[in-house]
């Protein structure tokens, strides 16, 4: 292990020169932690996940992270986590599908509690029948909770969004939980591009007295409002506490889209803003989007991509503003439900224009043809169709 | 852009995920794009096996196996007599002017079969690549070096040179320290090395002679010819 020397995070996340290395999502996952300054990490292996804290086990065996251990499951993980942040720590932890619904009563609790982590989520079936494939069903799960949700497209997304992810989070006006979910297998055991800065830089240690909530002391929310009566009781003082605090979580959630501007450039990426058709994804249906619309772009026809980076805070202005000229759009999603186009139908005043899909779930590939017919259909386009399938 | 989306069916042991491997870095050491995707199931000998490769001389978004290719490389005759394959029929979803390598020494494609294929203007090139192997590397299992060599045969996408850096980097790269260890240490590595050098060597005597094939039977892409995005 190199000496590692700090800088600030403004250094390290936007002008530190960078190398370009071929490396899968796990590996992306793990050199943002190598260069994150992180004290501890916690989790429990589950697949497609494991490899991703296996390699950040490797981290604290060669020095980079100061604590390591597996969880006993993981609501002992992310309970573990909880304690480990209020306690002063910088913590990272990662879990799969499964896993995730496991730790899930542990890990909505974050928020209110002020705990600022980045937790990993390479999604994977959640529902019967079994199966490891990456189906993304359970980002919705995490939409409703105050926590900070960031979808990453690719490898060099994973690295950005991670790294960023701790920065942002221990911010004081936000203090929150960041997740950085991406597709199980289609991003994290697969390999890409990524450009990173020297791994003998890492960010500032985390300052736990730099936050709205200081770690340890029961006399200040949340430890206070846990242990006093109020909230214990079913009475006026304990709505009225634990509604204020909703709301404070959910402002702290909307602040922190000044640094997701700041550090990620945006909540969106649109290409080609004056097209007619747009495609919206997240994650890696957005590099399904953006294959589709380069091969639109190739035939001439008027065909954009808002890719959303952030799913919370959701960029309402930012989408409602890139769709206002759009004749349809297109939501490729890699779930049943399509919550995705749920969102966008939600902040769009002509919510009719979104053609729902096309879908694909069970974890199976979402053929970037798919989205090619939905750009034909919704331009009135007739292509006759020879392939057997 | 020239954009090839490989879909190659064999059985397993026959090196298909080397292959598609080898097809990848020699994509990389040409400077040029390659994305691969391991297949995870419960491959064993002589069960079906896929692997999915996508090349091109612009960046690859995309991820995911492919689901309509443009190009199929059939590695043994029962992906299609035996319908040893992930997708019946071993064409399905092969996009129009695509092509089709199979490793064969009989005219194996069904006439029904043929008609369609006719039909979306596929290119068929069939080869006795298990011959050729043992004939000239000594071995069946150089029948996917065989196989790469006809595809980068036809579409010239890469030169020698990179194919060669490939397989050194896939069978050499790493193993070999030549600075390590004591002296019996360094004799038993160079052994293994002198070994692994002879086997690089014949792989790359199968990917001349198919290479050279596909040129003789002028089956090399001419540009406007080039398959479909």
């Amino acid at each position: 292990m190199p000496d590692q020397r700090v800088v600030e995070p403004e250094y390290l996340l936007l002008e530190a020169p960078r190398e370009k290395k071929f490396i899968t999502g796990s590996q992306a996952f793990a050199e943002a932690v190598k260069r994150a300054n992180v004290d501890i990490a916690i989790a429990y292996p589950i697949t497609p996940q494991s490899e991703t804290m296996h390699l950040v086990g490797d981290l604290y065996a060669q020095g980079y992270v100061k604590d390591y251990y597996r969880a006993e499951e993981e609501y002992g993980a992310m309970s573990a986590i909880a304690g480990a942040v209020r306690g002063g720590a910088r913590a990272f932890t990662a879990t799969s599908g499964p896993g995730l619904l496991r730790g899930l009563e542990a890990i909505v609790s974050w928020p209110g509690h002020r705990i600022p982590v980045v937790l990993g989520v390479m999604t994977r079936v959640v529902n019967a029948p079994l199966s490891i494939q990456p189906d993304n069903i359970e980002i919705s799960y995490l939409l409703n909770a105050g926590l900070v949700v960031l979808h990453a497209e690719n490898q060099q997304d994973v690295f950005d969004f991670t790294l960023a992810g701790f920065v942002i989070s221990e911010k004081v006006d936000v203090y929150l939980p960041v997740v950085v979910a991406t597709e199980g297998f289609f991003v994290t055991h697969a390999k890409g591009y990524v450009q990173m800065p020297s791994e003998d830089m890492k960010l500032p240690p985390r300052d736990p007295y730099k936050a709205p909530v200081p770690p340890t002391d029961c006399e200040i929310p949340p430890a206070r409002i846990q242990r006093d009566a109020p909230v214990q009781k079913s009475n006026f003082m304990s709505y009225l506490i634990h509604a204020v605090w909703q709301q404070e979580v959910w402002s702290a959630n909307r602040r922190a889209m000044k640094w997701i501007y700041k550090y990620l450039g945006g909540p969106v990426e649109v290409v080609n803003p004056d097209a007619e058709v747009f495609i919206v994804a997240s994650g890696c249906a957005a590099a399904q989007g953006r294959e589709a619309q380069r091969y639109a772009e190739q035939e001439g026809l008027p065909v954009g991509l808002v890719k959303v980076k952030s799913l919370r805070p959701f960029p309402e202005k930012e989408v409602r503003e890139a769709l206002k000229n759009a004749k349809a759009v297109i939501v490729p999603e890699h779930n049943i439900v399509g919550w995705l186009a749920k969102e966008v139908k939600s902040v769009i005043p002509n919510s009719g224009i979104v053609i729902d899909g096309p879908r694909v779930y069970g974890g199976m590939t979402l053929p970037v043809e798919l989205i090619m017919e939905e750009i034909y259909k919704a331009l009135g386009i007739k292509k006759e169709k020879k392939t057997v399938v | 852009m020239k954009r090839y989306n490989i879909r190659i069916a064999g059985v397993g042991g026959q090196g298909v995920v080397t292959s598609a491997h080898i097809l990848g870095n020699a994509m990389s050491a040409a400077g040029k794009y390659a994305t691969l995707v391991p297949f995870f199931g419960s491959e064993k000998r002589m069960a079906p096996v896929e692997a999915y490769v996508r090349v091109s001389d612009q960046p690859i978004y995309e991820v995911g196996e492919v689901v309509y290719p443009n190009v199929i490389m059939i590695y043994h005759p029962q992906v299609i007599t035996h319908g040893k394959s992930y997708t019946m029929p071993f064409y399905t979803g092969l996009k129009e002017n695509g092509l089709i390598l199979i490793n064969s020494d009989a005219d194996i494609i069904p006439d029904e079969d043929k008609k369609v294929l006719e039909d979306l203007n596929a290119r068929i090139y069939m080869i006795p690549a298990t011959q050729i192997a043992r004939d000239i590397a000594g071995t069946e299992l150089a029948t996917n070096m065989a196989m790469v060599g006809l595809f980068f045969g036809i579409t010239r996408l890469v030169g020698l040179e990179h194919i060669e850096k490939a397989l050194y980097e896939r069978f050499l790269g790493g193993t070999f320290v030549a600075s390590g260890g004591t002296t019996a240490l360094d004799s038993a590595i160079e052994k293994k090395f002198k070994k692994k050098q002879e086997l690089l060597a014949k792989n790359m005597e199968v990917i001349k002679y198919t290479m050279k094939l596909a040129e003789e039977n002028g089956w090399v892409e001419e540009e406007e010819k080039k398959v479909a995005t």
